[in-house]
């Protein structure tokens, strides 16, 4: 078992799908170019490429180049252009990218993750959005360099277990405090999934089908896809509960919470319809909430009833973050439940209202302290796993996350970034999503492989790993466990005063057009 | 009211190209020309379909608004000619408060009566000002939601805007001892007035109108500028008169079933005198939210009159008059409210709010904070693809000829606007489990507020914020 956990997955290069990247500098070669090839030699970064039996010099590869930090470098190819053909300078394509939350450079940094499995070369802010407040505003501590601890990542533990309650179902540990979210059979790309299921056999962690059905493709990743019931029970059947090593009550969930889902009609395309036993081109809306659970004791009848179809079975309940989520979580603890999963307001991958994704239910920074600290008072905090979610954007924002309480985060739109979404928030209309990713459509569904899903999310979350591995040792920790509640460990900038504030990154706040 | 009342909306697709955020720029001079693999005819939005049209007839590209932002151009074009800025048009279009991006979606909902859906969670600030420093709750497992929007469970969002008596007594033979004056109700919380500028042309006047008409609701419009042109919308209008010229407009007050008068020291006096006018006449009081003015007080004042509604307003933005450091409409809303609910007054009366009110969200927002109703101007204005240029203002021509826009076709985009807001508010009434837009009416209970969150969570963590925020 062991030795499972601590395998960890081959990281090898995985391209874009697309022939012109996006760099934070755009660096081009004039026609004065005399193909000398001496930036090829020069160049550490691969920007400049000249195979041996070409003429001339590839067109450059301008997302590995570092731009004017190469300045004081020996190898700045502006310089040593022997015919001053070249010209660097910051790509203005940056400012029509990303958002608040989601900052270009961090969408940059993490392509460049999902490509090489390594931390980007490139000085990209990836760790920090520039929404003002929550995790963006979060810092961890300066750790006393005495604690740190010299352990090489092969060593470190970063497994979260899953089932704390020793109630004698299996124990189940995924070796990185991460899962993938809910993406259901119909609003994702049939590769897409299939591809974050290989990538979690691979990371030994596990993927979630959403609600729309276990398509066969699943079957070879049985033991790492967690089977979702949401209140539509769309492909809910006997056999799709006993394939799964968890199962995941949806109560809400945080991009619409208190509403129901709705599939548009045009992505219920015939595989879809037969998926869910439901009619071609009609919309399909799941209700809110379950209408047989109006207590927690219907709860409870709701997580025994899935019990006994599979004995093996864990159970994870999932919920949005309303005044008394603490409440909902205990009441979920004694129902039965071994994960509870809050899913604040501001994450979520599917089309959902912007009224809702805005201004229903609070944000996930303020659920996690307040959900663990109301378990730890009841008593029951070691004996159920919390997972945060909504709005994990990033390593660091997992390792925030557990040190306010968490045990381990559920990742969604991170994985579809990996893939190279652009957040264009497109998901919705027409065809589906234009880079191939949340679509149904067969034309557009060409554009994306398995094999590239796999490897791009065991690239960046071997990525993250690294990150992880580098916080704890700081701090002497050995095991992700050990970070769990140790809110002590981090500080929030507005409540420091000016000068300890300076000691820290400072927020990015920028004017953003939105 | 209609036993199930909905709004009907039809698309009405913009006159004039809505100005879009991105605008895609080829250096066409690198194209390879015939080359196999374009782009242009791979685009999954079909934007560039009708290019060269666009060319001919010497017109504005097309392209430069309906650009998704999906990237493929910019990352498949085999020479990579393709790349992309802010719409510079977009950048100069609206204010702080209404941005580009309030007035894209206020344009959309406009054309298609739907509530504007995306991928990929939420992009904006964590917190922000004024109604950005507040949530609302949703109901989990054990407080039923309601399923409002798809029609399985109706939600009422009704409110009232006559007075109404702080109990009813009953004679030994149990008929009613006191009178119960006829009641004014609306069916949507949203009431409409006159911009005070823009172009105000009749037509304009007459979409709004037609749209009150339609939708069930009323519309606030000086008495002075009703003539008979406009008689056929009878009791949509609500005249709004001074105390010293609403003797001249008897015969309107006669009509209609509701006033305004604009408040000033003493007004309670004249209360009277318009229930002499026209005795079911619903008697709104307009109050402007100036600093120097204790209004908290003088509402409380005011409910003890013959007054029905007190009508608050601050300025297009939601702001305090008369302040260098102005107070936000939502903690001046609180007070009246907190002070009226002192007094025991807070039940008879009505509140309506206008100012700030510039997204569906910030109806309930300012209904949570303790008002029964808004009333909105310039979301009219920009459903009617107002641009908020400012050029009008400036005696300059309007770029989407308002002053000429078919009220039919105005009305329709206003309808299709509120449409979509009603479906709005009946999401986040759903997920808080609401059947009634009155009970939340003050219910702070049902919202969670930026300090408090930051208070129960974070300071037992982080101990005293040091920075406060802005929320005001």
């Amino acid at each position: 078992m062991n030795q499972k956990i601590n395998a960890l997955p081959e990281t090898k290069p995985a391209p874009s799908r697309f022939r012109n990247t996006i760099g934070k500098y755009i660096i081009k070669r004039n026609s004065s170019c005399i193909a000398c090839g001496k930036c090829a030699e020069l160049c550490p970064y691969g920007v400049h490429i000249k195979p041996e039996n070409h003429i001339a010099p590839f067109r450059p590869v301008e997302h590995n180049c570092i731009g004017f930090d190469c300045k004081d470098t020996d190898h700045y190819c502006i310089e040593h252009c022997p015919e001053d053909a070249m010209t660097l300078k910051a790509n203005p394509l940056l400012e029509t990218m990303g958002d608040y939350r989601w900052t270009p450079e961090m969408l940059l940094g993490h392509f460049a993750m999902a490509e090489t499995g390594c931390a980007p070369h490139v000085d990209l802010e990836y760790n920090l959005g520039n929404s003002g407040g929550g995790f963006d505003k979060m810092r961890f501590k300066k750790p006393d360099s005495t604690l740190a601890v010299n352990l090489s990542d092969e060593e470190m533990d970063t497994s979260i277990e899953l089932n704390k309650t020793g109630d004698g179902r299996p124990l189940k540990t995924i070796s990185i405090p991460c899962y993938g979210g809910g993406m259901s059979y119909g609003s994702t790309a049939l590769s897409v999934i299939v591809g974050r299921a290989r990538a979690a056999k691979r990371l030994n962690s596990l993927t979630c089908t959403g609600e729309g059905g276990y398509p066969p493709e699943f079957l070879p990743y049985k033991d790492h896809v967690i089977t979702q019931v949401a209140t539509g029970l769309f492909g809910v059947r006997e056999e799709t509960i006993q394939n799964c090593p968890v199962m995941e009550f949806k109560y809400a969930q945080g991009a619409k919470p208190g509403l129901g889902g709705h599939l548009l009609g045009e992505k219920v395309t015939e595989a879809v319809a037969k998926m869910r036993e439901t009619v071609v081109g009609r919309p399909l809306f799941s209700p809110f909430p379950f209408h047989s659970v109006y207590s927690v004791e219907d709860h409870k009848k709701h997580v025994d009833w899935m019990k006994e179809i599979n004995h093996q079975v864990l159970c994870s309940v999932k919920v949005s973050t309303p005044t008394d989520v603490d409440m909902v979580a205990v009441g979920a603890y004694y129902a039965g439940a071994h994960i509870i999963h809050i899913d604040g307001s501001y994450g979520g991958t599917g089309a959902a209202p912007d009224i809702a994704k805005k201004n229903i239910a609070m944000p996930i920074e303020y659920a996690i302290p307040k959900v663990h600290r109301f378990l730890v008072e009841e008593g029951a905090r070691d004996k159920i796993t919390l997972i945060a979610s909504g709005g994990i954007r990033n390593a660091m924002d997992v390792a925030k996350a557990i040190a306010l309480g968490a045990d381990g985060c559920v990742i969604g739109t991170a994985d579809l970034v990996a893939v190279e979404c652009v957040r264009c928030g497109n998901c919705e209309s027409g065809r589906g999503c234009a880079r191939g990713i949340a679509t149904t459509d067969p034309e557009l569904g060409y554009m994306i492989d398995e094999a590239y899903v796999e490897q791009r999310l065991v690239n960046m979350y071997m990525a993250w790993r690294k990150q992880w591995c580098s916080l704890l040792r700081s701090f002497g920790l050995k095991s992700i466990k050990d970070l769990r509640g140790r809110s002590d460990l981090l500080i929030h900038l507005d409540y420091l005063d000016e000068e300890e504030r300076k000691q820290y990154q400072p927020a990015p706040g920028y004017k953003m057009v939105l | 009211m209609p036993k199930k009342y909905t709004i009907h909306t039809k698309p009405a697709p913009p006159k004039f190209y809505p100005v879009g955020k991105y605008a895609t720029i080829e250096f066409r001079e690198n194209c390879a020309g015939s080359c196999k693999e374009c782009v242009k005819k791979k685009c999954v939005y079909d934007i560039f379909k009708n290019n060269y049209l666009h060319m001919s007839n010497m017109e504005e590209p097309e392209y430069l608004y309906t650009c998704n932002s999906c990237f493929r151009c910019i990352q498949e074009c085999t020479k990579g000619i393709f790349s992309r800025v802010i719409n510079p048009e977009y950048r100069e279009i609206g204010d702080e408060y209404y941005t580009p991006d309030v007035i894209n979606r206020t344009w959309y909902q406009a054309h298609t009566g739907s509530i504007p859906v995306s991928g990929a969670g939420y992009r904006g600030p964590f917190a922000g000002k004024g109604f950005d420093s507040m949530w609302t709750d949703m109901s989990e497992i054990v407080r039923p939601t309601r399923d409002g929007i798809h029609g399985r469970e109706y939600i009422n969002t009704c409110i009232e805007l006559s007075r109404r008596p702080e109990r009813l007594a009953f004679h030994e033979d149990g008929s009613l001892a006191v009178t119960v004056k006829p009641i004014l109700e609306i069916p949507l919380p949203i009431l409409f007035q006159k911009p005070k500028f823009g172009v105000l042309s009749k037509k304009v006047l007459v979409s709004m109108l037609k749209a009150a008409q339609t939708i069930g609701t009323k519309m606030f419009m000086d008495a002075a500028d009703i003539d008979e042109t406009l008689e056929p919308f009878g009791t949509v209008i609500i005249p709004v008169v001074k105390k010293e010229n609403f003797h001249e407009f008897t015969d309107l007050l006669k009509r209609s079933d509701m006033v305004e008068i604009d408040y000033e020291p003493g007004i309670e006096t004249v209360l009277d005198a318009l229930k002499t006018v026209n005795e079911n006449l619903v008697i709104s009081v307009g109050l402007p939210l100036s600093a120097n003015l204790d209004y908290a007080g003088i509402g409380v004042d005011l409910s003890k009159t013959a007054m029905d509604t007190l009508h608050v307003y601050a300025d297009y933005n939601g702001r305090e008059f008369n302040s260098q450091n102005p107070r936000f409409i939502k903690d001046m809303l609180r007070d009246i409210h907190v002070a009226l609910v002192k007094a025991g007054t807070r039940r008879q009366i009505n509140i309506l709010a206008s100012g700030g009110v510039s997204m569906a969200e910030h109806v309930n927002k300012t209904i949570i904070c303790g008002a029964d109703g808004v009333v909105i101007d310039r979301p009219l204005l920009l459903a009617m693809e107002c641009r908020l240029c400012n050029r009008c203002r400036n005696g300059l021509s309007c770029p989407v000829n308002l002053e000429t826009i078919d009220p039919e076709y105005g009305s329709n985009r206003i309808i299709n606007l509120m449409g979509a807001w009603r479906n709005q508010m009946l999401e986040m009434l759903g997920a808080m489990g609401m059947r009634e837009a009155r009970r939340l009416r003050g219910e702070v209970g049902r919202s969670m507020w930026f300090e408090d969150l930051e208070k129960e969570s974070f300071a037992p963590i982080f101990g005293e914020r040091k920075v406060s925020l802005d929320v005001g």
